[in-house]
């Protein structure tokens, strides 16, 4: 190397060349800290445009009557203030979302948890199986409430079916339309789409447990369902409590399957907290007040996540 | 005939031995038919005339209108409407193959000073929901000019995927032993040389991976496409189907038979890719 080094000293004597290169790649400077940021850096920047900016931005937009268009006059936390206590939709919607929460964090569960357990003692015809189940999942929503907004129509569809072969009118029911019915029929529509996902999940955690268990159990004369539930359950749980977590977050800024079939509607029964944001801020342009609505989505939504994390640190094995 | 009864025992032990499945295969069944029924019946009614509909609404059809396909192709203004979609999902793909994928190699292997704060941005700002965010985004795509313009949605659909992508090309770049790529420094390629010729065919299943998720979720996309695209001639065939939902839903042929030219890419593509689509669920617990 010395040499080398030596033999390119008299660069002065060395004719000028009007174009001298430049090695960057050989600069320690560019290739251990510059280059790795310049592969980071696209991406980077793009993300802080789309989220990081954004929200940001959203907390100063929350405190401000703008309508997105025009001047905007700062008010403090006076679109709290009405959203809690003086806009009576606003806690409908809230409660909706509870309703949901409470249905998503049980009846898929339930469905998934034993489905996938059952399906993970079969050796044949699993695999089929399997993905014939997981085929609702990749259809995409719009399709999902199109099927099914026409099955669960009054004057066709199944009820129509039922009525005709059995001479059973009960089914035949605008269950979409009836406010004390809509919000299940629509968590009916979004489940019926969901939740396989949960039977992915679980069929993997499964197939993760030592089979040395099963055979103990086995030898203890357990049945299937003691199995089940003394052997399947608990080594599942830490899947379980971080899906359960995932799905309470999820079930807060569910949109789509509520506004493809009813918007909110029928007189609000189906109204929730996405579809309440999405009206305040593109129909009625309520800029300002629409941020505060995310920002109350968004802090339930992390309170969630605080609530398991936080448990997590107390030592609670989950 | 000692053969013939040692194994007829072994049989029967092992029948014992195993408890019978009949209850796992009677219920598993019964929810394939839950899951797999409703698509079914979408696929007959596809070609079912509206007087067909009316008195056999489940059942396979009589008579087959293959015409449904044709009429829905031309009202539902699919020809433009495809084009958009195909071109939202190869590009997406495309950028986020080509944008994280560079950010994970670096991640992964060139020590970027300040890589890990980058990393716990990222995954804090996956857990952001994009309904805190989305009035400011509207107000600043608006003013970038970026509403009704397809490459708005590639910029945010990039945006949105790319904690996923890069975590999981990450993980993948991880599992690749160094030497092959420092065999390749030594004859002297350049870090994108060595991500191009080393790192890509190495780690090409966890970019399959990525790549099909990105593919599913952008082709199904709603809510986005909802509120950034609202004229009718840049419509994905998401927003643009609902709108046609919303026209024809008396006519439940019709629709069926959309819905049908709708989803045939994306069941292909989950039928040919299955694992992939497993891993990526399992990977990175998203929910489309």
């Amino acid at each position: 190397m010395q040499n080398v080094r030596a033999q390119r000293v008299p660069s002065a004597l060395a004719a000028p060349s009007k174009y001298r290169r430049v090695n960057w790649y050989a600069r320690p400077f560019f290739r251990k800290k510059l280059l790795p940021w310049l592969f980071v850096l696209p991406i980077g920047f793009l993300y802080s445009a789309v989220v990081i900016v954004p929200a940001l931005t959203g907390i100063s937009y929350a405190l401000t009557n703008w309508s997105g268009m025009g001047s905007a006059q700062y008010i403090g936390l006076e679109n709290f203030r009405t959203l809690f206590f003086e806009d009576d939709n606003f806690v409908l919607a809230f409660q909706n979302n509870l309703w949901w929460m409470l249905i998503f964090l049980t009846v898929p569960f339930t469905m998934a948890l034993v489905v996938s357990f059952l399906l993970s003692r079969i050796k044949r015809g699993a695999m089929l199986i399997r993905t014939a189940l997981f085929v609702p999942y990749v259809l995409p929503s719009v399709v999902v409430v199109s099927i099914w907004q026409n099955l669960m129509s009054p004057r066709k569809g199944l009820g129509l079916q039922i009525s005709r072969t059995f001479g059973i009118d009960t089914f035949n029911r605008a269950y979409l339309g009836n406010p004390d019915t809509a919000l299940f029929a629509i968590a009916f529509i979004d489940n019926w789409h969901f939740w396989v996902f949960l039977v992915v999940i679980f069929l993997t955690a499964m197939q993760s447990i030592s089979p040395d268990l099963y055979d103990a159990a086995k030898i203890d004369g357990a049945s299937q369902f003691h199995e089940f539930i003394y052997v399947t359950v608990p080594s599942v749980l830490p899947t379980l409590v971080f899906m359960l977590m995932m799905v309470a977050i999820w079930s807060f800024l569910v949109f789509d399957y509520i506004y493809l079939t009813t918007q909110g509607g029928p007189a609000g029964a189906t109204e929730v907290l996405g579809t309440f944001l999405y009206k305040e801020a593109f129909r009625r342009f309520e800029a300002g007040y629409a941020s505060a609505v995310g920002i109350t989505m968004s802090f339930f939504a992390m309170l969630i996540m605080g609530f398991v994390i936080f448990l997590r640190r107390r030592g609670v094995e989950i | 005939m000692a053969a013939l009864s040692r194994k007829l025992r072994s049989v029967f032990k092992r029948q014992r031995r195993e408890p019978s499945l009949w209850l796992n295969y009677f219920v598993v069944l019964l929810m394939t038919a839950f899951a797999l029924g409703p698509i079914v019946v979408l696929f007959m009614n596809s070609v079912k005339g509206t007087a067909e509909l009316g008195s056999n609404p489940i059942g396979f059809p009589r008579t087959f209108v293959w015409e449904n396909y044709l009429v829905a192709w031309q009202r539902g203004n699919f020809a433009t409407t495809l084009g958009n979609s195909s071109f939202l999902v190869v590009t997406t793909v495309l950028a986020q193959l080509t944008f994280c994928g560079l950010a994970a190699y670096s991640l992964a292997r060139l020590n970027p000073p300040g890589g890990n704060i980058f990393m716990v941005v990222m995954l804090t700002g996956s857990t952001i929901p994009v309904w805190l965010y989305i009035v400011p985004l509207f107000m600043l795509w608006r003013d970038l000019g970026l509403l009704n313009n397809l490459w708005g949605l590639i910029l945010l659909y990039s945006a949105g995927g790319a904690p996923f992508a890069i975590f999981l090309l990450r993980s993948f770049m991880l599992q690749i032993h160094p030497d092959f790529e420092d065999a390749a420094r030594i004859d002297g390629a350049s870090e994108l040389q060595v991500l191009w010729s080393v790192i890509m065919p190495l780690a090409w299943p966890g970019f399959l991976t990525v790549g099909l998720m990105t593919a599913l979720g952008t082709w199904s996309e709603y809510q986005l496409a909802l509120i950034f695209v609202t004229d009718p001639e840049l419509f994905p065939v998401t927003t643009s189907y609902a709108a046609f939902v919303g026209r024809f839903s008396r006519d439940w042929g019709l629709t069926s038979a959309a819905a049908v030219m709708l989803i045939a890419p994306v069941l292909l593509m989950f039928l040919s890719l299955q694992r992939q689509f497993i891993d990526g669920l399992t990977a990175g617990g998203v929910k489309a």
